[in-house]
């Protein structure tokens, strides 16, 4: 096993993507921040409280969506599907999904198909933690990436937030 | 995580695992149904037909709503107009059916047992018991059991009185397996000539043929239907004496100094097993376990079209 972020490095990086956001964004108004479920809700609760304590003050609409029903891989595994809370609309919005690592893109490929029954948004941003880009089976690459990894088909990423580091096995 | 069985035939053939695991499916599927758009994409490459042997209104509409919410493509059979007639036996129907290429099959028969029955000579094909005459009704059992826990948080420990024709109720026996299953008391009440003997042992039931002392003692009352239909003798007097001590009344609910919720499966004999303004009442979840049977289905449907056939 090998560490890819330690505590303090995954402190800088949600810190850094909060600022990169909010950069692009200069207003909140428009924007809607979605964690993916399961995994992505505790990176994007994170994330979202760094943009508060930038932000103080805005208000952030922030909701988390389930994929489970949308995946395209039923056949093979079933996954246990968890809560969807979407308290607003996204028609016109501009949506920033946010999951914790981005690997074959099939999990991002079934988020934009769920976002299309809330809505149709104007635009939709893909924030990720991890991004092992080599392993892509879809068209699909982040606008904000934290850290950047080549890694093999064999090997697993996975996010420990008990003990706030991102490792390699 | 998938279900240890690859079809529904009975609550009596589920582990506890799996009723948790349809049950918080469900959960999600009902949030679904909630959306401006209540339909997701997840069987879109299943076929299913509803295979109805007998008349069902609540049960047909629901299975065929969920169908459609998961996206799967479905057939409807009713056997009254069909082939049926001519003779055609049950295996053969589905058996052609089957060969232009559908997946699944919902099954509604007034013979108990057609459904494993089908399971065993097609091992190939889902099935999922709608109602097998008197044996179960699984589907309606698990949308009881969410209904409770939307209303009353859980099932383990609460109290439920199955009250009325538990004789001729797959309802009954289908809520009983699952009941027990889960970890609940169960109680029933009804006439002695509509509750078998054996049943107190066998299934591990209390039975209290005074209604209101069965109410006094429990948390939800489930009123069951009168089935005439599968009557062929006579087991009470007639409806008005049954209504006079079975029936459920709001004088009986004012008697016991506690609100219990009220279920009924429908569809309702108004002024036999229950009254209108204790059916009405704000005390019955008897339109919420209609909304639910919709979510439960479709978890049913989804967990079974996503189990790998050996």
């Amino acid at each position: 096993m090998q560490t890819l972020l330690n505590p303090q490095q995954l402190h800088l990086t949600i810190l850094r993507l909060a600022h990169h956001l909010t950069e692009n964004h200069k207003s909140l108004d428009n924007v809607v921040f979605v964690g993916i479920q399961p995994r992505g809700v505790k990176f994007s609760d994170r994330l979202i409280q760094a943009i508060q304590t930038i932000r103080t003050g805005e208000k952030i609409s922030y909701g988390i969506m389930d994929i489970t029903f949308y995946r395209d891989d039923i056949r093979e595994e079933l996954h246990k599907a968890t809560k969807t809370d979407m308290p607003f609309s996204i028609e016109g919005k501009n949506v920033v999904l946010i999951d914790d690592v981005l690997y074959t893109g099939r999990t991002t490929r079934a988020a934009l198909d769920a976002l299309q029954d809330f809505g149709r948004p104007q635009k939709v941003e893909l924030c990720v933690l991890v991004d092992r880009r080599f392993n892509r089976e879809l068209p699909i690459q982040p606008d904000y990436c934290g850290k950047t990894i080549d890694s093999m088909m064999s090997q697993k990423v996975k996010v420990e937030w008990d003990r706030e580091e991102v490792v390699i096995y | 995580m998938q279900l240890s069985t690859n079809h529904l035939l009975g609550i009596k053939e589920l582990t506890k695992d799996d009723i948790s695991l349809i049950l918080s499916t469900a959960q999600q599927f009902k949030e679904v149904l909630q959306r401006p758009i209540k339909k997701v994409p997840s069987l879109r490459d299943v076929t299913i037909v509803n295979l109805f042997y007998e008349n069902s209104t609540r049960t047909r509409i629901s299975f065929e709503l969920a169908e459609k919410r998961l996206s799967a493509d479905t057939i409807n059979f009713a056997a009254s107009g069909s082939s049926v007639s001519k003779g055609e036996t049950l295996l053969d129907t589905v058996n052609n059916i089957l060969s232009m290429k559908v997946d699944m099959v919902v099954m509604r028969h007034s013979a108990s047992g057609a459904p494993h029955f089908l399971a065993k000579h097609l091992p190939g094909t889902a099935i999922v018991n709608a109602g097998d005459g008197i044996n179960e009704h699984p589907t309606q059992a698990l949308l009881d059991a969410f209904s409770i826990i939307e209303r009353i948080g859980s099932l383990e420990g609460k109290k439920i009185l199955l009250i009325g024709d538990i004789m001729h109720s797959r309802v009954a026996l289908s809520n009983i397996w699952l009941l027990k299953k889960m970890g609940a008391e169960v109680m029933l009440s009804g006439p002695p000539t509509l509750i078998p003997t054996y049943i107190k042992e066998a299934l591990g039931v209390q039975v209290e043929y005074n209604l209101l002392k069965a109410l006094r003692w429990c948390d939800v009352a489930n009123v069951l239907r009168i089935q005439l239909e599968r009557q062929n003798q006579v087991l009470f007097s007639s409806l008005r004496e049954y209504n006079l001590s079975y029936g459920l009344t709001r004088k009986l609910l004012n008697n016991l100094q506690k609100e219990i919720v009220i279920m009924h499966p429908g569809p309702i004999n108004r002024g036999v097993e229950i009254d209108s303004d204790v059916a009405d009442s704000n005390q019955s979840i008897i339109l919420q376990q209609v909304e639910n049977g919709v979510a439960v289905r479709m978890a049913v449907l989804y967990l079974l079209a996503g189990k790998k056939m050996e």
